[in-house]
């Protein structure tokens, strides 16, 4: 089970953040679209600076805590998790804070409309 | 080029992409910075049980601190770490924190499903009266 630790990290995020959508409604899986065309460049250029970082041996993975699985090039299947799992949480808090508080965000159809605070 | 340098690099880019390329103008908004201060919070929880855990090991020939030393977890704070991670992750944390929403943001702003939007949440006994 160690090989889980890495995947099991991200889970927790993603089951925690997951209340959100329920509790708080905050509709970012709703909007899965929207969602998936987020995470394209955003899993694009962040593997691309994982793919730099890992050959050039900036970090390295402790082989018992991961699963061994390679997703491309020489990252690991947990990274591109991560730039998947963590974006997603990010989402979900600001559409859960936005689901608490009036603040404008920048997307709304009345935008730009005293919105300096 | 060092972790360091590529860290402010990447908050850099993020920034000026926010700023003047896509201009969603995030870090001007004050819900950016509370959700993000959200997000730091357990950002230092989670990365720090995949750092101090040694799960990810870092090279100290291009972080401020050390490298993650063989034998034991590294300093929780001290030596270029916060929370046993190095200080760059933060800001390695804080450009995929920004460009993602960003793209979010500037998705939303293009009509690609700026609706059904959140909220209202589904418990609203006290926060009703603050709007």
């Amino acid at each position: 089970m160690k090989q889980f630790a890495y995947l099991g990290v991200l889970a927790v995020c993603l089951l925690g953040t997951g209340l959100l959508e329920i509790f708080l409604r905050a509709r970012v899986y709703r909007r899965w679209l929207r969602l998936i065309l987020t995470l394209i460049p955003v899993v694009l250029i962040f593997t691309l600076w994982d793919v730099y970082a890992i050959s050039r041996h900036h970090w390295t993975f402790d082989a018992n805590f991961v699963t061994g699985i390679i997703a491309v090039a020489n990252v690991p299947l947990e990274e591109v998790c991560f730039f998947i799992a963590i974006p997603i949480c990010s989402i979900l808090t600001l559409e859960a804070v936005r689901s608490m508080r009036i603040w404008p965000v920048g997307d709304e159809i009345v935008a730009d409309v005293g919105d300096e605070q | 080029m060092t972790y360091t340098q590529l860290a402010i690099t990447g908050v850099l880019l993020a920034v000026l992409n926010d700023m003047y390329l896509l201009r969603t103008k995030l870090v001007t908004r004050r819900i950016f910075w509370v959700s993000y201060s959200i997000i730091i919070f357990f950002q230092l929880l989670s990365n720090g049980v995949l750092t101090g855990l040694r799960i990810v090991r870092y090279n100290g020939e291009v972080i401020i601190g050390s490298s993650t030393p063989v034998d034991g977890h590294p300093p929780m704070f001290g030596d270029g770490r916060v929370f046993f991670a190095p200080v760059e992750d933060l800001l390695f944390g804080f450009a995929l924190v920004l460009l993602s929403l960003t793209m979010w943001v500037w998705l939303g702003r293009r009509g690609v499903q700026r609706t059904p939007t959140a909220g209202p949440p589904r418990f609203t006994s006290h926060s009703t009266d603050e709007k």
